[in-house]
């Protein structure tokens, strides 16, 4: 009989050798970067259109992204099964679907693999002559004085626009553009090109995405461009700010329909985004690749971007677990609950670290003490638990909207603290306190706080998530590595303090 | 110094929690042998049925609706003590030494009334100081009127006897002494005195408040050096009778002594701490290798406290 810590040594060697050989023969056979060294942000952008079924045959458009503004276009799929598909190589170049009978909710994916090496501008194209918009008599006369107005105050076309974009901003209060706005009860974009396009100057719509990384459910937004009699200039109408925005992926010059669905209900065009930093060269070696080496098809890229998204962060967890056993079994410090400070450097990944340290030690200073309230009123513990949750989402709720009121936007993310965990956190830090006293309240409190921002570097160091993301198979040499540590029976660190007279004696 | 080496601890046989967990705890102690030990209505079952003495047990409460009926079953009593079944670290103890009236005297000298031991007894089947909140038993038991060679070393509380068994051996010893800074409780890292014990003899070997060495108790300035503790057979050898009661290989016995029942058996612990090593000055890893060998050496229980009298007999201060 093998004794169990033989078996142990053995797993774990053969698990740690398994995940550094797969890494090494991944970095030296087919070339995998090892270090996040001269890396270029590439944006995965998967378009998602989906539709109810409607009677008879359906028949999808999507306008595809010509590569515009300096962005290069690395790769395309389609995912369309079922569907009869082509793509129509006229200008712009249009992807169609089409089938006889759909009989339930469908989606059809189209998915982009795109960077940014150089910033450009849009290129040129020519002026068409400007059509007046046809307007009401009285909108005629706050078209009027606002583009008087406007011109007075604005030495050229470009000045103009961004006069423009700042009146039309909904905190301006200039009434003629306030009034515009009531009559266009449409979105932005067209009171701009009516006012633009009454006032003379040649202006476009430029339809496209507003790059986040890890966005889900991104939907098309609208840039403005105009031609200033020499060329055209871009303008972003949230910021006024001329130029094409570094996030943003323009799909489409002019405002035609980007989608067009026939034969179907509720259509839709959403787009999940994720960024990796890879150089541009091995995501182009990579995808020729793919059809050779078996084992890429099982990499992390195979997945959908929205999985590759959610693995991105799940990868990081056994960083942070090894973190926890680390500082527990060899340093010896005391955490609350064993994995609560995982989940709280989990949050301030979202919240960024001093804000959500701000933010964490709030909510449990001020769950704590109306926690001690709760103590008084000698409730059972399921009811107590539960309404401590309750107040920790009201404590929520008010953190956010007062700080929205004070501008402070980073506070919003106070809604990725996992509300239950906060809720155990405030339970067993105030029975902690009642018992032990303050003292160890601290210590524990302090203990799981240095857990947790140790937990959240490692875990938003560019090495760490570039190898965890990469190279998923290193998480089994992180399991070996666990597996052995849980056998280490060697003091802690603590401990050589805490035994530090019984070392001293003779 | 601030840290002692490692190999300095090795050295000197100091055991630390991971190997306590992996080498003893989790090598010795199954699993299923714990709810004897976490639940001290169950441990006083088994050890009433071998005959090792515990304190007298007037009743208990499990259902809310009971509550009501704790006072009258209090009534014959002068002096009782109401814990909670499965209570940890000492949580949720209720000492009532005496009556004034209809109110009850704690042992800390306060008056509380009826209300007060009624809500005590909600409190503690509600599992406000159990081992994750569980619900749990109320249980009322004797007085302990511990023996008057101990009285001077107690401040507030009983004193009690913690000994570590391994494999029915008795391998190192320790009074805890409650103090005024522990608030009458008897957990080394809230301010109470340890006092080291020899398992040769019973006597002193010396005492730690706080990890720092002191020869008398800071409240009733009694000295620890004349420290004796009365019937130490008879403590070990409950010590050891509950390794063979319980099935756990390695585990701490708090014994209380009663000035008329002799040494009695107050809990058991699965998981005892180390803090003994501080107060004995001395580790428990090199006593555990060799309270193996006499446990391969000897079968009998009388033989292996015998062995272990002498090996582990040290100086005394």
């Amino acid at each position: 009989m093998v004794s169990t810590k033989t078996q142990i040594e053995f797993i774990a060697g053969v698990l740690m050798l398994f995940g550094v050989g797969l890494t090494l023969y991944k970095v030296f056979a087919l070339g995998f970067p090892l270090l996040p060294g001269d890396y270029r942000e590439v944006w995965t952008i998967e378009s998602k259109v989906s539709f109810q079924p409607g009677d008879g045959p359906v028949d999808v458009g999507l306008t595809l992204p010509p590569a515009m503004g300096g962005w290069v276009v690395l790769d395309e799929h389609f995912a369309s099964s079922g569907f009869g598909f082509s793509i129509r190589e006229e200008i712009p170049r249009r992807a169609s679907w089409t089938r006889q009978l759909v009989d339930q909710p469908t989606t059809l994916y189209y998915k982009i693999q795109a960077y940014r090496p150089l910033e450009r501008a849009l290129p040129e194209r020519s002026v068409s002559k400007v059509k007046p918009p046809r307007l009401e008599s009285d909108q005629k006369v706050a078209m009027d004085r606002l583009v008087t107005v406007l011109r007075e105050k604005s030495s050229d076309v470009e000045s103009f626009t961004t006069l423009l974009l700042q009146a039309l901003d909904p905190q301006s209060k200039d009434p003629d553009a306030d009034f515009l706005q009531s009559a266009w009860d449409d979105d932005l974009g067209d009171i701009l090109l009516a006012v633009l396009a009454y006032a003379g100057i040649p202006a476009g719509e430029v339809r496209g995405i507003r790059l986040e990384d890890g966005r889900r459910r991104q939907t098309l937004s609208s840039l403005v461009e105009i031609h200033n009699g020499s060329r055209w200039v871009t303008f972003d109408p949230r910021t006024g700010q001329a130029g094409m925005p570094d996030d943003f992926f323009p799909w489409q010059r002019g405002s035609q329909a980007v989608l067009d669905v026939l034969g179907a209900r509720n259509s839709r065009l959403e787009f999940a985004l994720l960024s990796n930093s890879l150089p541009a060269r091995n995501v182009t070696a990579m995808e020729q690749r793919a059809g050779r080496y078996a084992l890429l098809n099982f990499s992390i890229y195979a997945l959908p971007v929205e999985q590759q998204g959610v693995f991105k962060g799940l990868m990081l967890i056994p960083v942070a677990a090894l973190v926890v056993v680390v500082m527990r079994l060899l340093v010896g410090l005391k955490t609350s609950g064993t994995f609560m400070p995982i989940l709280i450097a989990i949050a301030f990944i979202q919240t960024t670290l001093f804000v959500g340290l701000g933010i964490f030690l709030g909510l449990v200073a001020v769950g704590l003490w109306i926690r001690s309230w709760l103590s008084y009123l000698n409730l059972l513990l399921v009811s107590r638990i539960s309404a401590v949750v309750i107040v920790v989402i009201l404590l929520m709720a008010i953190l956010a909207l007062v700080s929205y009121r004070l501008g402070l936007d980073q506070v919003l993310t106070v809604t990725f603290f996992p509300v239950v965990i906060l809720a155990w956190t405030i339970e067993r830090m105030s029975i902690l306190w009642e018992e032990e006293g303050p003292h160890e309240v601290l210590v524990q409190g302090g203990g799981s706080l240095l857990v947790a921002v140790l937990a959240y570097l490692a875990m938003s160091n560019r090495l760490v998530s570039h190898l965890t993301f990469n190279f998923p198979e290193l998480t089994l040499s992180l399991l070996g590595v666990i597996l052995l540590l849980g056998k280490y029976t060697g003091y802690r660190l603590t401990e050589l303090y805490r035994f530090r007279e019984a070392g001293d004696q003779d | 110094m601030l840290f002692a080496l490692p190999s300095r601890l090795r050295r000197r046989g100091i055991l630390g929690m991971n190997e306590r967990n992996v080498g003893y705890i989790g090598e010795y102690n199954s699993r299923r042998f714990y709810p004897l030990v976490d639940n001290k209505l169950e441990t006083k079952r088994a050890a009433t049925e071998r005959n090792i003495p515990v304190p007298e047990l007037y009743g208990v409460i499990s259902y809310q609706h009971e509550v009501s009926s704790v006072i009258a079953m209090l009534e014959s009593h002068d002096g009782f003590v109401i814990k909670p079944a499965q209570g940890s670290g000492g949580k949720g103890i209720l000492v009532v030494i005496g009556r004034h009236g209809e109110r009850y005297i704690k042992s800390s000298g306060q008056e509380v009334d009826a209300q007060y031991v009624r809500r005590h007894v909600s409190n503690i089947l509600a599992g406000l100081h159990s081992l994750g909140g569980r619900n749990d038993h109320a249980m009322i038991e004797s007085l302990i009127d511990f023996d008057p060679c101990l009285a001077s070393f107690s401040h507030e509380g009983v004193p009690d006897v913690r000994v570590i068994a391994f494999q029915g051996v008795p391998v190192m010893a320790m009074m805890r002494c409650a103090t005024h800074a522990s608030d009458g409780k008897a957990n080394l890292h809230q301010g109470a005195v340890g006092v080291g014990l020899d398992i040769g003899t019973g006597r002193s070997v010396g005492a730690v408040q706080h990890n720092r060495r002191v020869t008398c108790h800071p409240d009733t300035q009694a000295s620890f050096t004349d420290l004796q503790i009365p019937h130490w057979t008879r403590v070990l050898d409950l010590a050891a009778s509950c390794v063979e009661m319980t099935g756990l290989g390695y585990l701490g016995a708090d014994v209380i002594l009663d000035r008329e029942r002799g040494p009695m058996l107050l809990e058991l612990n699965a998981r005892p701490g180390l803090a003994i090593q501080v107060a004995n000055r001395a580790g428990l890893r090199s006593r555990l290798t060799e309270a193996a060998h006499i446990a391969a050496e000897a079968e009998d229980h009388d033989t292996r406290i015998d062995l272990a009298r002498r090996r582990f007999s040290v100086h005394s201060w």
